[in-house]
């Protein structure tokens, strides 16, 4: 019997190298108790969250949680169900009309994980002889998206205008053109010229999808996404989002103003075969985005906390993703995965958190140590942070 | 196959910025193997290739090219030459 798991040895051992140097394992973090959007109890210790995609701090706000113990009581705990059978309360509804007054759109699809959003989306609207042309940068789940529905794979290089031009002008005449592009790369950080992007896209009669996963609530006017920021918006056909980042739950959507969006729900399997999300999830999901719609004030003090973060690392002497803070995500650069495991534990037993990044998840081979903002890190904790990671890098040699 | 001609030439050429390891470059070298390229090494190549040639190699279709031989085959067809 040849044994299927042995592809995986270069992994394993990989692994087991690293955590014999005695290193804590940077991926089973446990956290035995959370306190607040931006404090947990980690290995006893109190610990500041760097590391999570909760940008808003919504997921102990009142509103929300008391919209989600309602929703326990009255609807149950859950649907057992597809949104196209039984699935579909009166909170999925809500949960739709919230997002489509949160964007200003006619069509709002909900899904139960953003990783299914693009999935499902992204294989029902391009098939066989049709072509996406991708960022290389892309989410797995935007790949992943291509694979399912087996379309032609054109990738580009990362935020290259010229490269997405040329190939889009080589697309055979008559083939269906999807455009894949995301507002914020999570690894990096970094935000795409959307404005050039989508012109040449819709000048070369393509459809746009943007993903704004780690956009939104933050970046535009409305907290809309960077296709708002950059007033492309509306050339956007559709905009993928999740409720697992500043919404601060679980979930996944698709919006859009297309006039025959609708039959989507009838022909998207990562939609249709599976169970939809519980009552509780949506509740506290369309609650959060409708407070999401007033968070000027949050945005702006995240915006500081971005600036002054990114501004105190630079002067600290460490290596970052970007020129300029692009969004709340900060990504230090590490010279290799051993010096990043041994900075990222110095820096939880300092008391912070962040993620350890490394490939296939980061471009070009790299390992990040990258730090997320919330909304709800005060001034008082940023300066902490920035304690934590000078004495860190000097324990660790990094600076 | 045949070695002398224009597009296996070209695509010979376009190689050697990339060949670090100066690998003599027959139709039976293979990418990952022989030059041991990474995936970026492969975009930056195969966009090269594509601007050269005026083509698209989808990554469907790279998935199947592992030598050069196969490459040149593929370019040839696409280019119609």
């Amino acid at each position: 019997m040849s044994d299927l798991l042995s592809k995986f040895d270069p992994l394993i051992e990989q692994r087991e190298t690293l955590l014999s140097t005695g290193v804590t394992d940077p991926f089973n973090l446990v956290m035995e108790k959370v306190e607040s959007p931006t404090v947990a109890i980690c290995n006893g210790r109190r610990t500041i969250l760097l590391g999570t995609y909760n940008y808003m701090g919504m997921t102990f706000d009142p509103d929300v949680v008391a919209a989600g113990k309602n929703a326990l009581d009255e609807f149950g705990s859950g649907t057992t169900g597809s949104r196209v059978l039984n699935g579909t309360y009166a909170g999925h509804k809500a949960c739709e009309d919230a997002l489509k007054d949160f964007y200003g759109m006619d069509h709002a699809m909900v899904f139960s994980t953003g990783y299914q959003a693009n999935l499902g989306i992204i294989s029902t609207l391009a098939g066989k002889d049709d072509y996406i042309l991708l960022d290389i940068d892309s989410h797995a789940s935007i790949y992943d998206g291509c694979a399912l529905g087996n379309a032609q794979i054109v990738p580009f290089r990362h935020n290259d205008i010229e490269a997405l031009e040329k190939r889009l002008k080589r697309v055979p005449e008559g083939a269906g053109k999807l455009v894949v592009l995301e507002g914020v790369y999570s690894m990096l950080g970094d935000v795409a010229p959307l404005k050039e992007m989508v012109a040449v896209a819709k000048a070369n009669g393509a459809m746009v999808l943007v993903d704004e996963a780690h956009s939104m609530g933050f970046i535009g006017e409305h907290g809309r996404g960077v296709a708002e920021a950059q007033g492309v918006i509306d050339d956007v056909d559709f905009i993928i989002g999740t409720f697992s980042k500043s919404v601060g739950t679980v979930g996944g959507f698709c919006v859009s103003n297309h006039p025959k969006f609708e039959i989507m729900r009838l022909v998207c399997r990562p939609y249709v075969f599976t169970a939809s999300l519980p009552p509780s999830v949506v509740a506290t999901a369309a609650t959060s985005i409708r407070k999401l719609m007033d968070g000027a004030d949050k945005r702006a003090h995240l915006w500081e906390n971005s600036k002054r973060l990114h501004e105190g690392l630079r002067q600290l002497g460490f290596t970052l993703g970007t020129d300029q803070p692009q969004s709340a995500i900060i990504a230090v650069i590490m010279p290799d995965l051993e010096t990043g495991a041994a900075m990222w534990e110095a820096l939880l037993k300092e008391g912070l958190y962040v993620n350890l990044a490394r490939p296939p998840a980061t471009p070009a081979g790299m390992t990040l140590l990258r730090c997320s903002l919330c909304a709800e890190h005060s001034s008082e904790q940023v300066g902490e942070i920035l304690a934590m990671f000078s004495a860190a890098g000097r324990a660790t040699g990094c600076i | 196959m045949d070695t002398t001609d224009e597009t296996f030439d070209k695509v010979r050429e376009l190689i050697e910025p990339f060949n670090k390891k100066g690998v003599e470059i027959t139709p039976a070298t293979r990418f990952q193997q022989d030059l041991e390229w990474d995936s970026l090494t492969v975009l930056d190549f195969v966009a090269n290739i594509e601007d050269e040639f005026d083509i698209i190699i989808t990554m469907n279709m790279q998935a199947e090219i592992e030598t050069v031989g196969q490459l040149v085959d593929a370019v040839r067809g696409l280019s119609g030459g």
